[in-house]
């Protein structure tokens, strides 16, 4: 990655209110971002965003409706291209990528609006999300050379192990779409560990879900960090998930991070109650 | 082996192989046994044309799930191309099967090359607007093979494009041996027909492998991806241009192949065949057997273009009853209601498949 040593140099020093897990301090962070924005039309939906991630790091972000947190994500996955600013993954500057580059240098991603290949089966959704790492081409597939039996048979078995992680192997064969919600969530969170990620975005995996459900979802996201040694940011919205896993948290307010700290920094944050937590009734 | 359970998709594609090698020694045996009338025995080859024409549409528009009107053009570009190749390489090539089979690989290059062309700046636009591109270049290719002299002789194979439309066959300056291919308007006179009801059943064999093992690759699975979900495709780093262009270019390539084979079944081929009216005949087969049912566009290609020979004994009210079955086939098969009633009517068996999804 020599081509990219040079330019990182140039980049503007990131103001020092890192906060990266303690693990994680000797290693390189997997998510920079520095002062970035982005404007539309005037609007400015993010405005002077700074975050570090370490690598093993469970993040998240946190915020009122519209404080422009999936803008974030977008911005992360280059939907949008930023209009200011710096976002380095894995020390590579990803100025001038699109949304393909960026999943292969390592940032996968779900969607608020669940996104499936909703004709497709379970199974050929997690082989889509290990699209990349499947070798072979299109005469190869045609002609059906040994290769595309070898590879598709590396690729079913380890389909098959990710879809371990949620119990999901049964449904293997099912269509994405006839899928229940639940199922779709946890889907979507299996094909994004397919493209085999250093950082994966959950854009509101809880959204819709039951308080047990949400449990499970809880212990199967820390599984997930300690399985495949990565880092997890998310958006959510039910505090008991954001504050029961999260080691660091950013809240955003009208594009502008207003606190960022560990769970017990935020619960006690005056700027935070206010903007966002609400203050607890007495009595 | 590999697999010990057969998937559900490889026994169904294994259904239509059989299903096709079936139809064809059946009607070969028919064929061959004199048992077929004369004008059942001439519409064989166009039938096997037609099929691999629906097949490869249903790819951009069942698969791809992009909705093309200028299938056409490509199947001209194929046809034309296929009759110039095997004209001119009539005295190289003595064996009709080669000279058939190159004219078959040389229609599918340029259909693809066509497609090549067409594709890298049309793929940007999607639903209407992409069929409105579409549909003008199928016109478009119309008009522009209707201004095309191609003669041979003994120095070889000679091209004018008739712009001006002042030029006539007479510009090609061909010497006593030399003999027109394509005659502008008039398009191609005095092709060798060497198009076999074999050639057209290896030809829908080769396109139903190539469409069938791509569905269930990578690149085809990339390709559904698309058509489900283009923003979660991209979040899982599937380059959409590439893989939109690679289908809508194998699509190409197959349509020409197929019109190829449908130039050099008749000795005269104009340009106008290849219309707005075909490539809709073609989109209808595609419909009528179902989105992305590979096998839907086999049956359906073949019953709508029997159809009408088998309604002969209706005389004039012919075309009317046809249009009337193919409403109410299109109703029976997609209206709720009515598909309770057949359902209600003849039980649905349970199917394996069926299972799966409680």
């Amino acid at each position: 990655m020599n081509r990219f040593a040079k330019s990182r140099d140039k980049l503007v020093p990131v103001p020092s209110d890192a906060l990266i897990p303690q693990r994680d301090i000797d290693k390189s962070p997997i998510l920079e971002a520095r002062h970035l924005g982005i404007e539309f039309g005037g609007l400015k939906a993010v405005d002077d965003f700074n975050l570090t991630i370490g690598r093993t790091e469970i993040a998240g972000l946190i915020g009122p409706n519209g404080a422009g947190k999936t803008t974030v994500f977008n911005l992360l996955t280059k939907v949008y291209q930023p209009t200011k600013g710096t976002i380095l993954i894995d020390g590579i500057d990803t100025h001038g990528m699109n949304t393909v580059q960026v999943s292969k240098i390592g940032v996968a991603r779900t969607f608020q609006n669940i996104r499936l290949f909703n004709n497709l089966t379970v199974e050929e959704n997690v082989k889509l999300g290990m699209h990349n790492q499947i070798k072979y081409g299109m005469v190869s597939g045609i002609l059906r050379t040994p290769n595309y039996w070898k590879q598709e048979r590396i690729a079913h078995e380890r389909a098959m192990e990710l879809l371990s992680i949620f119990d999901m192997e049964s449904l293997a064969n099912h269509k994405a779409g006839s899928l229940p919600y639940g199922a779709q969530r946890r889907l979507e969170i299996v094909r994004a560990l397919g493209t085999n990620p250093g950082l994966l975005l959950l854009d509101e995996p809880a959204a819709g879900m039951n308080p047990s459900e949400t449990v499970e979802l809880m212990e199967n996201i820390i599984k997930i960090r300690d399985t495949f040694k990565i880092a997890i940011m998310l958006i959510e919205h039910d505090m008991n998930l954001v504050m029961g896993i999260c080691e660091g948290i950013c809240v955003l307010n009208f594009g502008k991070v207003i606190a960022k700290g560990s769970p017990e920094d935020i619960q006690s944050n005056p700027v935070v109650i206010e903007a966002y937590l609400g203050k607890k009734k007495e009595g | 082996m590999k697999k010990i359970n057969i998937k559900k998709t490889t026994r169904s594609d294994f259904i239509t192989y059989i299903g096709v090698i079936i139809a064809f020694v059946v009607i070969n045996t028919m064929l061959n046994g004199g048992m077929l009338t004369r004008s059942f025995s001439g519409m064989l080859v166009p039938i096997c044309c037609f099929i691999v024409m629906a097949v490869s549409l249903n790819f951009t528009v069942g698969i791809l799930g992009e909705l093309s009107l200028g299938h056409a053009g490509f199947v001209s570009i194929g046809g034309f191309s296929g009759v110039i190749a095997s004209q001119s390489l009539a005295t190289v090539i003595e064996s009709e099967p080669v000279r058939l089979l190159v004219a078959l690989v040389i229609g599918a290059l340029c259909a693809a090359f066509a497609g090549l062309l067409v594709g890298i700046p049309v793929l940007r636009l999607r639903g209407d607007y992409l069929a409105i591109v579409t549909l003008a270049f199928g016109e478009i290719i119309k008009e522009l093979i209707k201004c095309l002299y191609v003669g041979i002789d003994k120095k070889g194979v000679r091209f004018i494009f008739n712009a001006t439309g002042k030029l006539t066959a007479e510009n090609l300056k061909l010497d006593e041996t030399g003999e027109v291919i394509i005659n502008g308007a008039l398009g191609a006179t005095r092709t060798d027909t060497i198009s076999t009801f074999t050639a057209g059943f290896i030809l829908i064999m080769i396109t139903l492998i190539i469409v069938l093992n791509l569905t269930r690759s990578r690149s085809g699975r990339a390709i559904m991806a698309l058509r489900d979900n283009r923003i979660a495709a991209e979040s899982v780093g599937i380059n959409v241009t590439k893989y939109k262009l690679m289908a809508f270019v194998t699509s190409a390539a197959l349509a020409g192949a197929a019109g190829a084979l449908y130039g050099l079944n008749f000795s005269g081929l104009d340009s106008s065949t290849f219309d707005i009216n075909m490539s809709i005949e073609i989109l209808l087969m595609v419909v009528f057997g179902g989105l992305g049912s590979i096998r839907g566009s086999i049956i359906a290609a073949a019953i709508i273009k029997l159809l009408p020979e088998m309604l002969r004994f209706l005389e004039s009210y012919r075309m009317l009853i046809y249009a009337v079955i193919l409403i109410i086939v299109m109703i029976a098969t997609n209206n709720p209601t009515a598909k309770n009633l057949i359902e209600k009517i003849i039980p649905k068996r349970k199917k394996k498949g069926a299972e799966i999804d409680e």
